[in-house]
């Protein structure tokens, strides 16, 4: 892999209606100095990426179900190899959705149980260290905002348990000083899961916005780990170091 | 002009007076076609010209050091240092919220969003000052419900954070709910585009969604009152998509950043008309357009519905030759029509052809500038009389402090609005410094270190029981708002809601509000850039308050400077700066605990506010305060709870006052120029002497404390309450309105 490991190069794709494409790119290029372009809907081929990121909004309205039309871009085909290939894709909300329905991520978003959408900062509890996580300590609480309408994970009985069994769950909902629990649930999602992986782990897809929870002007700081996870798993792996899980 | 075509229902029916239709004939020089009776009926209604209250809304000032663009084109800008620009404006989509909520709140939003991006800037903000009958009825809440979904689907979708606003509950709101929306905007000083259609021969583009039969005659409606038919306007009101808006105002930008547009204007009210005429008004030219290029929806339209529908998400736009092209492709790569549908001409006039011929030809001056102007009658209104002869010692204290507090708590006016803006995504584009429940809204803006700070502000009751002094002091409570965020007051957008015009005891209410504005902004440096005016307000004869809503900007110079409003340690002392006076008159006291809407509020000393405002800020840049909180509705007391319940910590407070007021009037009375501060106990010394120095009131009333609210009034225990109950009271009252 070419290029300068002291930098990562990041990638925010534009669907018509992605609001936080702006957001997550001042986040990674302003704020944690990594080599970051936008990537177009529209676009056939990924050259010279570490980290593709899909940002939240309301990719095409919304229309039919939220992520149901962004999945037949034709970017998502250069993102589904550049994942086969062991590329790092991180989905926000929208960009979570999105990355359900095409396959690369299980389970599916309904509405929320209160049925309304909700912005408020939540308290998410960090399960394990993986590739996007390996900044925080496992059991750390973090603040960061959650900003849906159907944001209530769901996902079969099979296939919640292989989840779980396989440490795919990275993030859940908790309560200020970690414990699960129903009220520190915002939407009703299944284990209070907030965040997961992939089987593979180089796929992340998460709810809540760490883009809005990465500069103390706005509050709190603890988003910024999810990047900086991302760009020390870049390093590590051009350093020869594995590139799977840990 | 002998004969006239038309039949009074004919005329009537587009509101159309039989001296106004005379005065049309003679500036066509002959009868107007339909067509032409149509383009007249939108543009004469009083949404579009305003006729009823320009003779007063020029006895505004409107002028200032930082003001680039004044009332008269589609939003105000002003300069806020560094090389940027606030573009910003404040409109009202009131009947058709009524109408149908959701849709009528949505595409209220959506058009003031579209007045912002026209102008260069890509919007930040939007702020909702809402007004609604009492949940107890379920008519209000199903109203509100609608509206506050409406403003939520459309702002969060089209990704512009709602940060601010204020909901407000009075009777007289039931049939005639208000739904005013502010949006602001932000963009480089040489980058402002106007509605202008300059350049005789250039194209004229038509970008965006197309043209169905939705909204037609939207502006006649709203200049009407309702009635027990008003169900039937339901065809009237526009049907939003705020994905569609999200595609036009990114290829809007960018066609912009290409040096694409030479002048652009959204269609709102009455459409394309409307676009056409004030383009080429502004600019001395003419448009001729071909309504057989329009891209349409539904089949078969006329002329007439091509040129009054009010479809959302379309904006006029004047290109020049040599980037024709460039427009059409930056529309496409966006999914977005984009035609050329005409040219601008010198002829001044509005040229429409269809099907082969020229179906409609007016002067454009006719249907703008030479538009009618009344000057209606004013008649005091009767009710001032008996309202104005309240007895402050006719209102008995309460019978019980534990209860009176908690009901306070749980009163509509001052619960804790949560369950509506958490509604609202008031953090995308992750420039949310302070969100909704402070006194003002804060903005960063990313690679600049001032920032913006946002407050809509009115109180209906005091404006109801004296006008003028309503609007003296809705100005000056939005100002003080600025301040007490950090920020100093730059100038303001107003929305004006009132009942009929035609009513001599409105206009009075009206003439009276304009007048205090002014007097208001003078004082306080606040120039109006711009606003809207929205009448008849009433059904069945019963009419609004009047509410003059005012959408103030300031500036906050750096990060460090920003205030909000809840304590932050124990031990700070709690102070109370300004005015001594207080009265119960208007108060949310008075209509809570006895129905009742009577007195004259206090009057606003415009010059003890002016000196508070600047002591406050100078106090704040110079670190000595930890928090600043408005002293409004509720009086000092619920300025006090308010400033608990917005801390982070599990803060009480302790309140030792003393006054010759008897207590439920010096908790509960209301009155302006009163801000409720904490600051550190070091800090005190030199807040003392600076107040001395300037000549402004300023007591320690209290003490920052764990967990309990104690109120000692001269020298009595009067309430020792737990803060968590309160606490929860508040917070949870709204939706156990909604949970069923």
């Amino acid at each position: 892999m070419a290029g300068d490991k002291d930098i990562m190069r990041a990638g925010v794709v534009i669907f018509p209606g992605s609001n936080c494409d702006h957001d997550t790119y001042h986040v990674l290029k302003h704020v944690l100095g990594s080599e970051t372009r936008f990537l177009w809907h529209g676009d056939r081929e990924l050259k010279n990426l570490d980290l593709v990121v899909l940002p939240g909004g309301f990719s095409y309205g919304d229309y039919l179900r939220t992520g149901a039309i962004a999945r037949f871009s034709p970017v998502m085909d250069a993102i589904r190899s550049f994942a086969a290939g062991g590329g790092y894709v991180l989905g926000i909300c929208n960009g979570f959705q999105i990355l359900q329905e095409c396959g690369l991520l299980p389970g599916a978003m309904l509405r929320n149980q209160g049925l309304k959408f909700i912005c408020r900062h939540v308290n998410l509890r960090v399960e394990r260290r993986s590739l996007f996580s390996r900044f925080y300590e496992p059991g750390e609480v973090l603040r960061i905002p959650i900003a849906h309408n159907e944001g209530n994970f769901f996902a079969a009985p099979d296939d919640l348990q292989r989840l779980e069994k396989n440490g795919q769950v990275i993030f859940r909902y908790c309560a200020e000083y970690g414990k699960v629990t129903d009220s520190a649930n915002p939407n009703g999602s299944l284990n209070n899961i907030a965040g997961i992986t992939n089987e593979a782990g180089n796929v992340l897809g998460m709810m809540p916005h760490p883009e809005r929870a990465s500069e103390s002007c706005l509050g709190s700081v603890d988003g910024r780990g999810v990047f900086l996870s991302v760009f020390q798993s870049v390093q590590e792996r051009a350093r020869g170091g594995a590139a799977g899980g840990i | 002009m002998a004969n006239i075509s038309y039949s009074s229902e004919v005329l009537d029916r587009h509101g159309i007076t039989p001296e106004e239709y005379r005065r049309i004939c003679g500036f066509m020089g002959r009868e107007p076609n339909y067509t032409e009776l149509g383009i007249f009926s939108v543009m004469w209604s009083e949404h579009c010209s305003y006729k009823s209250s320009k003779v007063h809304l020029r006895r505004l000032p409107t002028r200032g050091p930082c003001v680039i663009q004044g009332p008269g084109e589609n939003a105000g800008v002003v300069d806020i240092g560094g090389g940027l620009v606030a573009v910003f404006k404040i409109e009202s989509h009131n009947h058709p919220s009524y109408i149908e909520p959701y849709q009528g709140a949505a595409t209220g939003v959506g058009g003031i969003i579209r007045d912002i991006f026209t102008m260069g800037a890509r919007p930040i903000a939007v702020l909702d000052p809402l007004h609604f009958g009492f949940p107890d009825e379920p008519k209000n809440r199903l109203v509100l419900e609608g509206v506050v979904a409406g403003i939520a689907g459309y702002g969060n979708c089209i990704g512009i954070p709602t940060v601010g606003g204020q909901t407000v509950f009075a009777r007289n709101y039931a049939h005639n709910p208000l739904v005013n929306v502010l949006c602001l905007g932000v963009t480089n000083r040489e980058r402002v585009f106007y509605g202008r259609a300059a350049g005789v021969g250039n194209p004229v583009v038509y970008v965006g969604a197309k043209t169905g039969r939705d909204g037609i005659h939207g502006a006649t409606m709203a200049s009407e009152e309702f009635d027990e038919k008003s169900q039937e306007k339901r065809p009237t009101v526009q049907v939003g998509d705020p994905f569609m808006e999200k595609l036009l105002l990114e290829a809007c930008l960018e066609a912009m950043r290409a040096g694409c547009v030479v002048g652009i204007q959204d269609m709102g009210a009455a459409g394309l008309t409307c676009s056409t005429s004030e383009m080429g008004s502004r600019a001395g030219t003419g448009i001729e357009i071909d309504l057989d290029l329009v891209p349409q929806r539904e089949e078969g339209m006329s002329a007439y519905e091509i040129m009054l529908s009010e479809s959302q998400e379309r904006m006029l736009l004047v290109t020049d030759p040599e980037h024709e092209a460039r427009v059409k492709a930056i529309f496409s790569r966006w999914d977005l029509d984009a035609v050329t549908i005409g040219r601008v001409t010198d002829d001044g006039r509005l040229r429409v052809r269809h099907g082969g011929e020229v179906v409609a030809e007016i002067p454009n001056h006719a249907l703008t500038d030479d538009a009618p102007i009344y000057e209606r009658p004013l008649s005091k209104p009767a009710y001032l009389k008996k309202t104005a002869a309240f007895k402050e010692d006719s209102v008995p204290p309460p019978d019980d402090w534990h209860g009176c507090l908690r009901a306070l708590a749980a009163s509509p006016n001052l619960c804790c609005k949560r369950w509506i803006w958490e509604q609202y995504d008031h953090m995308v584009r992750a420039n949310t410094v302070v969100g909704p429940g402070s006194d003002a809204a804060v903005l960063r803006i990313k690679g600049s270190p001032q920032l913006l700070a946002i407050s809509t502000d009115c109180n209906p009751r005091s404006c109801y029981l004296d006008p003028a002094e309503g609007a003296r002091a809705a100005v000056a409570e939005s100002c003080r708002n600025i301040v007490c965020a950090g920020g100093k007051p730059l100038a303001a957008t107003n929305c004006l809601n009132f009942a009929s015009p035609e009513n001599p005891e409105v206009m009075w209410q009206f003439a009276a509000t304009i007048d205090g504005m002014r007097e208001a902004c003078e004082a306080l440096g606040t120039p109006i850039t711009g606003g809207n005016v929205s009448f008849y307000n009433e059904t069945s004869g019963s009419g609004v308050f009047p509410t003059p809503v005012i959408g103030m900007v300031g500036v906050v110079e750096r990060e460090t400077h920003i205030m909000r409003s809840g304590f932050r340690d124990f031990g700070d002392l709690i102070l109370l700066l300004g005015s001594e006076k207080v009265s119960l008159a208007g108060s949310e006291y008075l209509e809570r605990f006895h129905q009742r809407v009577e007195g004259r509020p206090v009057a606003v000393d415009l010059a003890l506010e002016k000196k508070i405002q600047s002591f406050l800020l100078s106090a704040i840049r110079e670190g000595w305060v930890r928090s600043a909180h408005d002293c409004g509705e509720g009086g000092l007391l619920t300025a006090a709870l308010e400033s608990a319940f917005n801390a982070r910590l599990p803060v009480g407070f302790e309140l030792d006052l003393r006054s010759q007021d008897p207590p439920h009037r010096g908790l509960f009375g209301e009155g302006p120029s009163r801000i409720l501060l904490s600051a550190g106990e070091d800090n005190w010394r030199k807040l003392q002497e600076s107040a001395r120095k300037e000549g402004v009131p300023l007591r320690i009333c209290g003490q920052v404390i764990p967990e309990v609210v104690r109120v000692m009034y001269n020298g009595a225990l009067l309430i020792s309450e737990s803060l968590a109950e309160l606490f929860n009271i508040w917070d949870q009252t709204l939706e156990g309105w909604f949970r069923n």
